[in-house]
């Protein structure tokens, strides 16, 4: 992590009064040794004190032992993106303990534990020492324990210096350890020590504060691969194959817990669903193709080295008109690149997914609501199209944890598309063919296996096929089914999610974004006005672009395109579908494995405006 | 079904009323000769022969000559052509769409044991109810002759010099990954593939048959371990084989002792009449060694090797509905709009 000046007119540091609900706090640990659970308790806390929070783990893929921080935003004006400026510091690895000093903000609060003997030379922060050895010695922990909940004493220290409600922290620590009394009480047991500790023998001497707000009494607190899962259990999931692979394990885990509980009959104790870990990815989507083809509502999730395995079988779902649904919780690549850090690296590969012509469905969700809500629609989209539908989340999303609104139930029925059963093909007057375009969509009508009419079945395949799926290597007939795939692409349109867009009055300047990036583009949005910069919004919620993106992109002067990539991948598509746009749009593609910031944008966009 | 025309003869049908032509596919595109087309022939008669309805089985394949064949047989069952390698994954998954569909699968040896190895074998250790057929020819006849990892070491091929490696046995694979149910045959013993696939379709799990078929023209040399000649001089049959299926009664009679039968999870019986030594093909261990020992001594042992039918299938590990899970409403799939609720209380 490094910090640069602020670009932005922040509030000087020096001002007496307190600084309340509106700063980071940052831990630095070593990962493997049980942070995670005194973080998220800080943040759960703050959460149900009624304050606006985020949380972003920054960590190593590793499993014990490497350096790992976390980042907690604080927001009484509700801005969830991470920031830069780190007003607190809680020190707790020896290793990183110079590079966290020089990070804290002028102004800010270093917390770091007494048996780091370093002389701090700074003296534009507060400094404070925390017992730790002596803290978690009196607890009478366990010795195989101690390592674990000596983290539990920065919370308590912590929960003093800013007034954290400690009732709040009991009940994070009871939601974390699922209502268990003994390790409840063991970790708020130091909690209270140290709490009490700091209550006695610290001078607060900094400004930072945090009250109740009234701003999360509606809100849940979930991670993006959690709402994807759940989102596809309403989506009727029935079969999911997966590999272990981060950041999107978690997902596939999560179908695992849920399902069980959503999706198993009362009456029969017998499951509507299967969740079967593959061998490799690739066997994954040929199980969750298969699956496709068979008519059950099918999905497999993975991060980019295990879509480049895909990429066979996705050609061939494409070319073959089998539904099913690939999630891609993105990570840093190429290869296995930065596994446990963020980016929006697979837009033009996913797009071009597989050999020859092809063109793949991408949803773009941006939150945990818009994972959950992708999760079910994905199905109905997959299934209409006889496609498959790739969900482009990323790390950020999928593994951090969001405020966000309470999942709602999904708004649609089922669509399961044009299917044909016995008494469907029994009501035909024209003989079925599989990949006849009846309906002058592209989109032909199917059979699935167990269907016992005599004409439903069909043989399936990837070499060339007449409309009838009858084995052919005619010209014409070849020249003709891959424009009908073009055709269908064209009919997507009309079903995948349409962009959200945002004005502001007089706006010549626009931002087209997607995902993750989204907290960050709103805060820099307002930050900009300040700056007398006005921009309109787009953020993209899939690939096709609808009517709303071809009308949007004629609308402006310049038009910036932000992404968490190298390339500018998304840019690079909308200049293909707009060519006659392409000097309106601008790239600016930043990746540098850590979330977005509203002044890294803010700063990009005016160093563009200014050229 | 012509069961019965105006004028002419009754044409023969089986038990469900349908006849041969029933069954067939497509006329071959392969070679003249070619051990897979006697193969597919067989699967022809086999399913006949047992009663099988074609709607009820779904046919897989790779890429290869032999992924070429489900089209030469039960056009009236669906298909699917996969990818090289890796039909295993295709049919795990479109298996659980219908769970009372049986799957047969054509694989080749390059489609087998070399891309497709790890699918091959993760698809053994998950029991799924598939019956595999590799047709096994030692060589890569589609891209016109190069060595296949079946194929012997110091095998001469045209154009590709002699093979360096020590082959895989298909067979072998299969049991030593917990296969439960291995055969080994030959294409030019078409009553042993024949009983063979009919006991491979009452099989409850994957059932592996590792079937040698001889490549017409790319690897037909008469010292070729996978040539007709080869095969009809090396092939030492462990026993004679008969199937009869749940409906049929028991018409042949054996003495003590010299039968052994197999009941098969479906009620059926598969007859194993010794020959010469009396071999216990429920024995891993033994049918581990016969493999080895036929290996060493290069014949060609061919019949059912080993069969397990204790072993639960892929479906009742996942305990799911009676009804197929690709004919459940939406009202058994989606979670009513109550458990919303309690779904968001189980966030923070």
């Amino acid at each position: 992590m490094s910090i640069s000046q602020p670009a932005f007119n922040e509030s000087p540091v020096t001002q007496p009064e307190l600084i309340i609900n509106d700063f980071s706090i940052t831990v630095a640990t070593v990962n493997g040794s049980g942070s995670q659970t005194s973080n998220l308790t800080i943040l759960r806390a703050l959460f149900k004190m009624g304050i606006p929070v985020s949380g972003k783990n920054l960590f190593p893929s590793n499993i014990q032992g490497l350096p790992t921080w976390y980042t907690i935003r604080v927001s009484k004006d509700g801005y969830l993106a991470r920031r830069e400026e780190q007003e607190i510091m809680v020190a707790m690895n020896p290793a990183t303990f110079i590079q966290d000093l020089a990070n804290v903000s002028p102004g800010g609060v270093f917390i770091y534990p007494d048996d780091i003997t370093f002389k701090i030379e700074r003296t534009d922060i507060h400094t404070y020492t925390m017992p730790v050895k002596r803290l978690v010695k009196e607890s009478e922990a366990p010795s195989n324990l101690r390592d674990y909940i000596a983290n539990m004493v920065y919370v308590g220290v912590l929960s003093n210096l800013l007034n954290v409600d400690l009732d709040k922290i009991y009940s994070a620590l009871d939601f974390h350890f699922k209502a268990k009394t003994k390790p409840i009480e063991l970790n708020f047991g130091v909690v209270k020590a140290a709490y009490d500790w700091a209550a006695t023998n610290l001078v607060k001497a900094d400004r930072f504060q945090v009250a109740p707000m009234n701003e999360t009494n509606d809100c849940i607190m979930a991670d993006g691969n959690t709402a994807a899962a759940l989102g596809a259990i309403y989506g009727g999931v029935q079969f999911a194959a997966w590999y272990p692979i981060t950041p999107a394990t978690s997902l596939a885990e999560s179908l695992n817990e849920y399902l069980p509980k959503l999706r198993r009959d009362p009456e029969t104790e017998k499951n509507t669903f299967v969740v079967l870990q593959a061998e490799d990815e690739l066997a994954a989507i040929g199980m969750a193709i298969g699956a496709g083809w068979s008519g059950l509502r099918s999905m497999t999730s993975t991060s980019g080295p295990g879509l480049s395995l895909m990429t066979e079988y996705a050609g061939l779902a494409y070319f073959s008109e089998v539904p099913v649904v690939v999630w891609d919780v993105q990570r840093v690549g190429p290869s296995t690149g930065l596994p446990t850090r963020t980016a929006q690296g697979d837009i033009t590969f996913t797009y071009f997914m597989g050999h020859g012509d092809t063109q793949m469905i991408m949803l773009l969700p941006c939150s945990v609501n818009e994972c959950f809500e992708f999760g079910w629609k994905a199905f109905d989209i997959a299934e209409r199209l006889q496609t498959p539908i790739f969900v482009l989340s990323d790390l950020d999303l999928g593994m951090n944890q969001w405020m966000s609104n309470p999942f709602t139930y999904p708004d649609q029925p089922m669509d399961r598309g044009k299917i044909l059963w016995e008494e469907d093909l029994n009501k035909l007057e024209k003989r079925w063919g599989r990949y006849q375009d009846v309906d002058g969509d592209g989109i032909p009508y199917r059979t699935v296996p167990g269907n016992k009419h005599p004409l439903a079945p069909y043989f399936t395949r990837g070499t060339g096929h007449d409309e009838n799926a009858r084995y052919s290597e005619d010209s014409e007939t070849w020249r003709k089914l891959l424009d009908r795939l073009a055709l269908k692409f064209q009919t997507a349109r009309n079903y995948v999610p349409k962009p959200v867009v945002e004005k502001m009055e007089g706006a010549r300047v626009a931002i087209i974004s997607y995902g993750s990036t989204e907290p960050a583009i709103v805060e820099a949005r307002q930050k900009l006005i300040q700056q007398g910069l006005k921009t309109d919004f787009l953020r993209l919620r899939a690939v096709p672009f609808t009517q709303e993106v071809d009308d949007f992109v004629k609308d402006y002067d310049r038009i910036y395109v932000i992404e968490m990539n190298r390339d500018g991948q998304m840019h690079k598509l909308l200049c293909m579908a707009y060519p006659e746009q392409t000097t309106r749009l601008i790239s600016i593609a930043y990746t540098d494995g850590l979330p977005m910031t509203a002044r890294n944008i803010g700063e990009m966009i005016l160093a563009k405006e200014e050229n | 079904m012509d069961v019965q025309t105006a004028n002419g003869p009754r044409s023969q049908v089986n038990l469900i009323g349908l006849s041969r032509a029933d069954y067939r596919g497509n006329p071959t595109t392969l070679c003249q000769g070619c051990g897979h087309n006697s193969i597919s022939n067989q699967i022809i008669s086999a399913a006949y022969e047992v009663n099988l309805e074609p709607e009820s089985v779904v046919k897989f394949s790779g890429i290869g000559c032999s992924s070429k064949s489900p089209t030469y047989f039960l056009n009236r069952s669906f298909g699917f052509n996969g990818l090289h390698g890796r039909m295993p994954s295709l049919a795990t998954g479109a298996l659980f769409g219908d769970h009372t569909l049986k799957g047969l699968a054509v694989s080749g040896d390059g489609d087998t044991a070399s891309i497709g190895m790890g699918q091959f074998k993760h698809a053994i250790r998950r029991n799924l109810r598939l019956v595999y057929i590799v047709e096994n020819n030692g060589v890569y006849g589609l891209t016109k002759g190069q060595f296949s990892a079946t194929a012997e070491m110091g095998l001469r091929l045209k154009n590709q010099g002699t093979n360096p490696y020590m082959p895989i046995d298909i067979a072998l694979e299969a049991l030593v990954g917990n296969a439960t149910f291995v055969a080994r045959s030959f294409a030019g013993d078409p009553k042993q593939v024949k009983e063979l696939i009919k006991a491979a379709l009452s099989h409850g799990g994957i059932s592996v048959l590792d079937i040698i078929s001889p490549c017409v023209t790319f690897n037909n040399q008469d010292s070729a371990m996978h040539s007709y000649t080869w095969g009809k001089e090396h092939e030492v049959a462990l026993h004679e084989l008969s199937f009869v299926p749940p409906a049929e009664e028991i018409m042949i009679e054996y003495g003590e002792g010299e039968a052994k039968e197999v009941t098969m999870h479906d009620g059926s019986t598969v007859i194993l009449k010794k020959l010469g030594k009396d071999y216990d093909p429920t024995n891993r261990s033994e049918a581990l060694r016969v493999l080895e020992e036929a290996n060493a001594q290069q014949v060609l042992l061919t019949g059912l090797i080993y069969i397990n039918t204790e072993q639960p299938s892929l479906r009742e590990i996942y305990n799911i509905t009676e009804t197929p899970l690709n004919r459940l409403s939406q009202e058994r799939i989606r979670p009513s709009r109550e458990s919303m609720e309690m779904v968001n209380g189980l966030m923070f």
